[in-house]
This record gives C-alpha cells, sequence and structure tokens, in this order.
C-alpha cells in the first residue's frame, strides 16, 4: 500500500513537472519575448494555448501535496518545516501568477496587460525555481526527520540551486516543443519558426545543464548519483537522455505533434529516476515503512483516489481532447494587437 | 443535562511526532492563517452558489431562447472562471499553511484526516476540468453538451466544500482515531470524516454560500436598478441572484438553532464563550453586548435577557448551561472575540432574512419587485453584509475551538511552526492579498462596465 502511494506520489510529480512545468515555460518565453510589438505574437499564442488547462494542470500540485500529507505525514512535516522559506516564496509565487495570467486575459489597455504580464511572467520563472531547490535540498539529504527546523542552508546548498535552474529550464525547454505544435495547429508559420528555435536552443542548454547537474550530484548528493548511475536508475537516466535526443531530432524535422511525448517522456524518465535511486527510503534516511500512515489510511486513500481516477481520467482525456482539436480556442491575436481598435468585440 | 464529569476528565492529550522546538512566532502563524481564510471563504462561497445560479439562467435560455439570459449566463460564468482561479491559488496557499504553520499538527493527525483532502483534490481537479469546458464551451459545443458539463461544476463544488468541512467539523469534534501514551493509533479515516459536527457545518456553510453569493451579485443589480438600468437583463440578474438568498436566508436561521445545540452539547466552553458565561447556571440569561473580564473571569455591563440562553441552548428555560469556570484559565477562549463575532453574525443574519422574507412575500403576494428604493439600497449593502456574517461565524466557530487546535486533543501551540521571523511573512501576505482584492475588484468593474450585447455577438 505504501509503494502505491509513493508511486501516486510520483505520477503527480511527473504530470505536474510536464503539465505545470510547460506552464511555468510559458511565462519564461513570455518574459523573454522582448517588447509590446516584437513580443505581441508569442504572447497572444501563450495566453491562447494556456487559458482553457493552466488551472487543471496546477491541481496536480495539490494532488501531490495532500497524498504526501495522508499517506507520509511525518515527512510532509519535516519537509514543509525545513523548507519553510523557498515554499513560502513559492506560495507568493502562486498567488501572483495566477491571478496575474487570469486578469491579463481581461486587460482592456496595452499597459494594464504589459504590469499584469510582468508579474505573471516573472512568478513563473521564480516559482520553479524555489520548487525546484525544494526537491534538490531533499535529494541532498537536507532534512532532519528526527527533530526537523527551518534551515536556509537546506535550499541554498548546490545542489538545491542546480535543480532549481534546472526546473526551470525543463518548464521552458517543455513549453517551447508545446508551443511549436500550438502553434503549426493555429496555423501560424512564423511563430512555429520562432518556438522551433527556442525549443532547440533551450533543449541543447537543459541536457548540457542536466548532465553539468550529475556531477554536482556525484560530490555533493552521492547516494542520489550512485543510484541514478547503476541498475534500474540508469536505465531511467538512459531512457532520458535518448527521449532527450529524439525530441531534438523531432524537433529539427519538424514533427512537433510527436516530439511532445518525447520531450514529455524525458522529463518523466528524470522523475522515475529518482524514485527508483532514492528507494527503498521516500526521504534519504527515512524507510518507507517506517514513514508511512497505518494501512487503514493507506488503504483508504487509494480507494478514494482510485474512485476518482476513474472519473479524472476521462474527464481530463476530454478536456485535452476539446483544447488539442482546437474546440475550446479563443481566436488568436498578437496581445498587443487586441488592444489597437478602440474598444471593439476585438478580444 | 449535560455530564460534567467527562469534561473534567478531559482526553489524553498529544503534543505531536516532529520533535519540541519553541514556537515563537504561534500569535503570527495563527493571524497568516485566519487572514488566508477570510481571503478564501468568500471564494468558496461563490464556488458553492454561482455554478448553480449560471446554470438556472442558462436553462431559461435553453428553453426560452431569450438573448438576454444567454448574455446573463455568459458573463456570470466569465465571473466565475476568474474567481475560480483566484480560489485555485488561494486554496494553494492554504494547503501550504497545513505544512508550513501547522507542521506538527499535519504529521500527527494527517493519517486520520488527509483521506478527506484527497476525495478534495479529486472534486477540485473535476472542478477545474468542467470550468475550463464549460467557460470556453460558449458557442463552440453542441447546445446539450455545453450545459451538461456545467453540471459536474455544481456538484464537485458541493463535493469540494464537503470534504473540507468534514476535515473542521473533525477538528471541532475529534473522531475516528486512539491516543496511547501522546500517540495518535488506530486510524479510522471514515469515521472522521464522518463525524459528529460534519452535517450541521456543512449545510450552515452551504446556505452561507448561497446567502453571500446571493446578495453580491444581487446588489450589483439593484445598484444598477437605481441607477434606471431595468432592462430584462438586469432584471433576470437581480430576481435570480435575489430568490436563492431570500430562501437560504431564513432557512439559516433554522440551520443556525441546530448548529447551536450541537455546540451546547458538544463544545459547552464555546458557547459559554460565545454567550459570555462565567459559571455554570441553571436558567442562564442571554448576555446582549457586555465585556468578559479574563482576569475575574466575569461579564461587566451588557443587556441580560433572563432565561433566553438556556431556551435557545436547549430549548428549556431551566436547562443547565456549563459556565467558563469549568476549565481552568489556559483551556479558555478568547471570550470577547467569540462573543462578538457571534452576536454581529447573528444580528446580521436575522436582518438578511427578513430582507429576503419581504422580497419572497412581494413576490409571492404581489407578482412584482418591491417598489421603494429603499429596499433596493437595502439589497446593496446586504452584500457586503453577508460577508461580515460569513467571517464572523466562522470567527466563531475558529477562535471557539482556542485552545485547541484538534479539540481537547491536541493545542495550537504544540502544531505552530518553530520558525520566527514569520511577521514578515505576515506583513508580505497582507500586502499579496491586498493588492488581489483591488485586482478582482477592479476586474469586476471592468466586466460590468461592458455591454450585455458583447456576450450575443461575440463569438
Amino acid at each position: 500500500m505504501a509503494e502505491i502511494c509513493l508511486g501516486l506520489i510520483f505520477v503527480g510529480l511527473t504530470m505536474y513537472a510536464v503539465l505545470g512545468g510547460a506552464d511555468f515555460g510559458a511565462g519564461f518565453w513570455d518574459l523573454t519575448a522582448g517588447g509590446d510589438r516584437r513580443g505581441g505574437p508569442v504572447r497572444g499564442l501563450i495566453q491562447r494555448s494556456m487559458s482553457p488547462v493552466w488551472e487543471a494542470n496546477h491541481v496536480w500540485l495539490i494532488f501531490v501535496l495532500v497524498v504526501s500529507w495522508t499517506a507520509f505525514p511525518v515527512a510532509f512535516g519535516a519537509v514543509f518545516t525545513t523548507f519553510l522559506v523557498p515554499l513560502f516564496l513559492a506560495a507568493l509565487g502562486i498567488i501572483m501568477r495566477g491571478t496575474a495570467f487570469a486578469l491579463r486575459g481581461q486587460a482592456a489597455t496595452i499597459k494594464e496587460a504589459r504590469v499584469l504580464g510582468a508579474i505573471f511572467a516573472l512568478s513563473s520563472v521564480i516559482l520553479p525555481f524555489f520548487l525546484g531547490t525544494v526537491l534538490g535540498g531533499i535529494a541532498a539529504g537536507a532534512v532532519d526527520v528526527a527533530d526537523p527546523a527551518p534551515s536556509n542552508d537546506a535550499w541554498t546548498s548546490l545542489v538545491a540551486i542546480t535543480a532549481g535552474v534546472l526546473a526551470v529550464l525543463t518548464g521552458a525547454y517543455l513549453s517551447a516543443v508545446f508551443l511549436a505544435g500550438d502553434a503549426r495547429r493555429a496555423e501560424l508559420p512564423d511563430l512555429e519558426r520562432a518556438f522551433r528555435a527556442r525549443a532547440l536552443g533551450i533543449g541543447v542548454v537543459t541536457g548540457a545543464a542536466s548532465i553539468g547537474a550529475l556531477f554536482v550530484l556525484r560530490s555533493d548528493a552521492r547516494p542520489l548519483y550512485d543510484g541514478l548511475t547503476s541498475g534500474a536508475g540508469l536505465a531511467a537516466v538512459i531512457a532520458s537522455v535518448a527521449a532527450g535526443i529524439a525530441t531534438l531530432a523531432l524537433i529539427w524535422t519538424w514533427r512537433f505533434g510527436l516530439a511532445r511525448w518525447t520531450a514529455a517522456a524525458a522529463v518523466a524518465a528524470v522523475v522515475l529516476g529518482w524514485w527508483l535511486a532514492t528507494r527503498p527510503d521516500v526521504l534519504p534516511g527515512l524507510p518507507l515503512d517506517e514513514a508511512a500512515s497505518p494501512d487503514a489510511t493507506l488503504t483508504a486513500l487509494v480507494i478514494s483516489v482510485a474512485l476518482g481516477l476513474l472519473l479524472l481520467v476521462p474527464a481530463l482525456l476530454y478536456l485535452y481532447r476539446l483544447v488539442l482539436a482546437g474546440t475550446l480556442s479563443q481566436g488568436y491575436e498578437p496581445l498587443d494587437q487586441q488592444f489597437r481598435p478602440t474598444d471593439g468585440d476585438g478580444s | 443535562m449535560l455530564d460534567l464529569g467527562v469534561l473534567a476528565a478531559a482526553a489524553e492529550q498529544v503534543t505531536g511526532v516532529l520533535g519540541d522546538q519553541p514556537a515563537p512566532d504561534a500569535i503570527e502563524a495563527r493571524r497568516m492563517q485566519a487572514l488566508s481564510l477570510a481571503v478564501h471563504i468568500p471564494i468558496v462561497c461563490f464556488g458553492i452558489a454561482f455554478p448553480a445560479m449560471i446554470l438556472f439562467v442558462h436553462g431559461l435560455y435553453l428553453r426560452t431562447g431569450e438573448a438576454h439570459f444567454k448574455a446573463l449566463a455568459k458573463r456570470w460564468s466569465k465571473v466565475a472562471l476568474t474567481l475560480f482561479a483566484v480560489g485555485v491559488v488561494t486554496g494553494t496557499i492554504l494547503s501550504f499553511e497545513f505544512g508550513l504553520l501547522w507542521p506538527d499538527f499535519t504529521a500527527t493527525f494527517g493519517e486520520v484526516y488527509g483521506v478527506a483532502f484527497g476525495l478534495e483534490g479529486v472534486a477540485f481537479f473535476l472542478e477545474a476540468i468542467f470550468i475550463a469546458i464549460y467557460v470556453y464551451g460558449w458557442d463552440r459545443l453542441p447546445r446539450r453538451t455545453h450545459f451538461l458539463t456545467g453540471i459536474p461544476i455544481v456538484i464537485t463544488g458541493f463535493f469540494g466544500s464537503f470534504c473540507v468541512i468534514a476535515v473542521n467539523g473533525w477538528m471541532n469534534h475529534p473522531e475516528g482515531f486512539g491516543v496511547e501514551n501522546g500517540d495518535v493509533v488506530d486510524p479510522e479515516p471514515f469515521n472522521a470524516i464522518f463525524n459528529g459536527n460534519l452535517w450541521h457545518e456543512l449545510i450552515h456553510m452551504y446556505l452561507a454560500g448561497y446567502i453571500v453569493a446571493g446578495f453580491i451579485v444581487a446588489g450589483v443589480y439593484a445598484a444598477a436598478h437605481l441607477r434606471g438600468k431595468r432592462d430584462a437583463y438586469h432584471r433576470t440578474g437581480l430576481v435570480v441572484a435575489l430568490s436563492f438568498a431570500a430562501l437560504a436566508a431564513p432557512a439559516q436561521v433554522i440551520v443556525g438553532d441546530w448548529a447551536g445545540r450541537t455546540v451546547t452539547k458538544d463544545q459547552p466552553i464555546k458557547l459559554a464563550a460565545i454567550e459570555g458565561l462565567p459559571t455554570t447556571t441553571k436558567g442562564a440569561p442571554f448576555t446582549f453586548g457586555g465585556w468578559y473580564d479574563a482576569e475575574n473571569n466575569t461579564m461587566n455591563g451588557g443587556i441580560e435577557i433572563p432565561k433566553l440562553l438556556s431556551v435557545l441552548a436547549d430549548h428549556d428555560p431551566n436547562a443547565t448551561v456549563v459556565g467558563l469556570d469549568t476549565v481552568p484559565p489556559e483551556d479558555r477562549p478568547p471570550v470577547n472575540i467569540v462573543h462578538y463575532s457571534f452576536q454581529i453574525m447573528v444580528g446580521i443574519g436575522t436582518l438578511l432574512a427578513m430582507l429576503g422574507a419581504l422580497f419572497v412575500l412581494t413576490l409571492w403576494r404581489h407578482k412584482r419587485l418591491p417598489r421603494s428604493k429603499w429596499f433596493y439600497r437595502g439589497v446593496v449593502v446586504a452584500g457586503p453584509l453577508a460577508l461580515v456574517a460569513l467571517i464572523a461565524g466562522w470567527v466563531t466557530t475558529e477562535v471557539g475551538r482556542q485552545p485547541w487546535i484538534v479539540y481537547e486533543v491536541m493545542r495550537v501551540e504544540d502544531s505552530v511552526t518553530s520558525s520566527d521571523g514569520l511577521e514578515l511573512g505576515f506583513a508580505v501576505l497582507v500586502a499579496v492579498y491586498l493588492l488581489l482584492a483591488v485586482a478582482v475588484a477592479w476586474l469586476l468593474r471592468r466586466l460590468s462596465a461592458q455591454s450585455p450585447e458583447r456576450e450575443v455577438v461575440h463569438r
């Protein structure tokens, strides 16, 4: 039962890393799109792509939190005690990002859109960074489960910072791949080219950074490094590298539809590898059966989530089917163009 | 009659599993939690009530084909989506705070109450999916399908609040676990969910959702009415929203009585704080106003109505009501806050019930809307007042629970984070929420300034 619950957490983390990460990455591209006129088309596409799905994507985070505190309450309490500062900052980022994005859709002037867009985009970059530092800190074994105390060293270690940077890069990479595909479906060849170039560039950077991260793990988080370079962990790492290279090849040859899946697989393999490398511990030094709630709780949780998934999976598939078929898409317009006609019916 | 022996031998207490670091900022943590809840709960009211109102108007459109029904349902659904977005982020903050502010509460009791949140997560997920499909589906999905995609939003809104209220009810009426040597054992998650406080709290909150959302929405159209906008679009907005609120407000009085009697039975000290009753009294009076002196355990000033409290608490003028003196001073909640919050809630609730009854009676007897300008001014004020009553009600039940985070089992100070420097966090959070409030108010004004015709022609 405890294994199933841990599996649920990692499934949730993977979904959040892929779907939520791509939304953060969209904020990254929004931030770096340039001035009103130059960045208008990019921002318009981002607004259109994210609007129907970002809330559902975000809920994976909540899913991870509630399963964690139900199945592994002590580990959850210890992690949140230790990483108070980055998690608080991430929470602020969550408020800023979500609200600013939702409100930008209703902005009436370019000035309003500029301010809201800047808040949305900046917090989209900061947020995954802080969440990444927490994961990195956990991987480096910074949580003292027996007597946890808030610690700034825990999230400012080299491993933690590396994980934060990787989280930002990964999101940007996923997002570029997804948006290139969206641009094609919206028949916007200029944007298709723009995001293809971004995907190739950031893909290479992210790949290089990941290899660099392995060296950081080797010196500062040896147990995790050993787990990732032997047995099942190694297989996951190799799968991730293969999927990453495949993605680059697919993008190079303009096959964005398939690239969407391989890019997601590359990220999923990393999360999976992390799980395989940490097993059977929940946190470094905290074995699964010690950390898990009593069986009555785990059974109740698994039953609840399983029943929930029976409803959730078809609903999610329905949503993504509608989104990918373009049924829910609003008309595309460069963000700055929405404010050109003086208060028409344009938006 | 109450068994006072049970009170004297309180349950074995739990201090938590996460070690015993000092907690320098317990008050700041409580402030942050209270602030975050006060921001989130009003949005929840819209999550509970607004989808049903939208679907009602949507249904009118499907039956009649009248454009103004469509314009209104579509406009409302956009508002609902924006409020949902804000609810998503403020709700996430709350789940972070379970770990950030109360790590030992979660670490110790997560195995007992956590499953309720697992279910809530599922409900929240479905709500997020269908609200996106519904709102972005206008003019794009087949008419029937589109209407049907709205129904899960109503159901999940109810079920989500069911789960969250279950946890709050459990904190006030803990069940479904045992305590052995200060450790929590034998969790029974479903017994924890179906605790003795669940149903009255849930229905009380559910009705409150309709009252708050109904009066706030109605207030917008009442203000428009006063400015002379009385076309079919504005009239429908007023009548539908006001009808929901007007039916819920009188019903709330009955549910409130039920809640009050349950508190008398299960949390007598909370009731004593609500009523400002220093000593156990047979035929206890109801005290209006007054000021509690914690040092001497006396109630000063205030207007006493003889025997009324016994009547309210137990439907018997000579019933014995437990006073604050039955527990040591450190186990008593801050009486004045609880006492006044309660009186504010009940006072406003009574006014709203009267306003609602007036509306229903006029509609029923004369088949028309009230004509007096003062009625419409009353509706404009009713929204903000309902909000005040809502928050006052939550203050009553949550401050009345103090000093316990799990009633009579775990103290708040044993659950709070050992971090200091929370003052800074609190200040930042205040600033962020103020910005949020300004931004949302700005957005809603922007939406209501656009002409409704836009919703019909707009593709």
